[in-house]
């Protein structure tokens, strides 16, 4: 990506991207790309918020976890394919670690005494959370483009959600058409 | 029976085949990881999937981990790495190679059309997310009001959804939700 040469900084190296997204890895609950915002526009000053609003559209675009796709560009931008080990490393290693001792503990304690009840309650919320993440992309989507998106949401919703149809199949017979819409409407 | 290379393998290809179509990031797959684990393979039942989520969400970082947690169910440590692995390694170095070319024509209409156009599908596919994963957590209307507070308060403020999901686990541990 071509960014303006008047960055505020001087370019990273492997061990600062490499902290940065550690410390973004770790920070976010449900989710982590309002931190790693914070993080690389307001603390370290990097990327301008132009930058990042560019650099997470072509991120959202591509498939895969956003934020993972961000610390790649992020890191491969400012220190090559290195910078961009370091910085996806950063961004991982810590949380997977943590989730994996939390599941070593599931499945020791995890049908025992109290643990069922607290993980129905945590269960119960983190589905709030992904419903407030649907809601939140779906708003702005529909209200814009209430007849040429609005009919894919719902598809796909009903297609995935409703009847279980395979969600590669899905993609394959959705997103084309989807992006034909997309393009005569821009004729 | 497979054995356990049989599975890592298994794990592998699936977990790649999903991270290719996972536009719109790791939720809008839980679906498909969902039929994946529970329907296809039978590594986990519906009820513990919800518990599965729910621990990949008390820790904190990227969406992702449900695949590690489902890995790791379906084959141990070994199993959640392979899992985490195939779902970053391919679209990683997709983005690393794209990042550049892409650049130069994300302005132009294709790149426009191509974003608007997915944008749609990725939504609905986060809305299935959403059902299926409830479905299988609120067992009772206890469950589904915390559900329907964390979204209202998710949705509508800028609190952390730390405090709901620490709410939610100590009315949980309290014997308030039974």
């Amino acid at each position: 990506m071509e960014y303006a040469e008047s960055s505020q900084n001087e370019s990273p190296g492997p061990a600062a991207l490499f902290n940065a997204f550690l410390t973004v890895g770790l920070s976010g609950f449900g989710g982590v790309l309002p931190f790693a915002r914070r993080m690389l526009v307001e603390r370290r000053r990097w990327l301008d918020e132009a930058q990042f609003n560019e650099t997470l559209a072509l991120c959202q675009t591509l498939p895969g976890p956003n934020i993972v796709n961000v610390s790649i560009v992020v890191g491969a931008r400012f220190a090559g394919p290195t910078g961009a080990l370091a910085a996806v490393t950063g961004l991982l290693g810590a949380p997977v670690a943590l989730v994996l001792v939390l599941a070593t503990f599931y499945g020791r304690w995890g049908n025992e005494g109290r643990a069922p009840a607290m993980l129905a309650g945590l269960g119960a919320a983190a589905c709030g959370l992904v419903i407030a993440t649907a809601l939140k992309m779906a708003w702005p989507v529909v209200r814009a483009r209430p007849i040429s998106a609005a009919p894919f949401v719902a598809v796909a919703f009903a297609a995935v959600g409703l009847l279980r149809l395979p969600l590669v199949w899905v993609v394959l017979a959705l997103a084309p058409l989807s992006i034909a819409v997309a393009w005569s409407r821009r004729a | 029976m497979k054995g356990e290379g049989g599975i890592l393998g298994d794990l592998a290809v699936q977990f790649i085949l999903l991270s290719l179509v996972a536009f719109g990031g790791a939720n809008a797959v839980v679906p498909e990881i969902h039929r994946l684990a529970v329907s296809l393979r039978h590594w986990t039942t519906d009820a513990e999937f919800a518990r599965l989520f729910a621990i990949a969400n008390a820790a904190p970082g990227p969406n992702v981990m449900i695949s590690t947690l489902v890995g790791w169910k379906a084959a141990g440590i070994p199993g959640a790495i392979v899992a985490t692995l195939a779902m970053c390694a391919p679209t990683c170095l997709l983005t690393y190679f794209v990042s550049r070319a892409w650049e130069r024509w994300r302005l132009t209409r294709v790149g426009k059309a191509i974003a608007a156009g997915l944008t749609p599908v990725t939504v609905g596919f986060i809305g299935a997310s959403a059902l299926l994963l409830t479905r299988g957590a609120d067992t009772s209307w206890r469950l589904a009001a915390v559900t329907i507070a964390t979204a209202l308060v998710a949705w509508r403020t800028k609190l952390n959804p730390l405090w709901c999901l620490a709410a939610a686990a100590g009315l949980g541990l309290a014997g308030a939700l039974g």
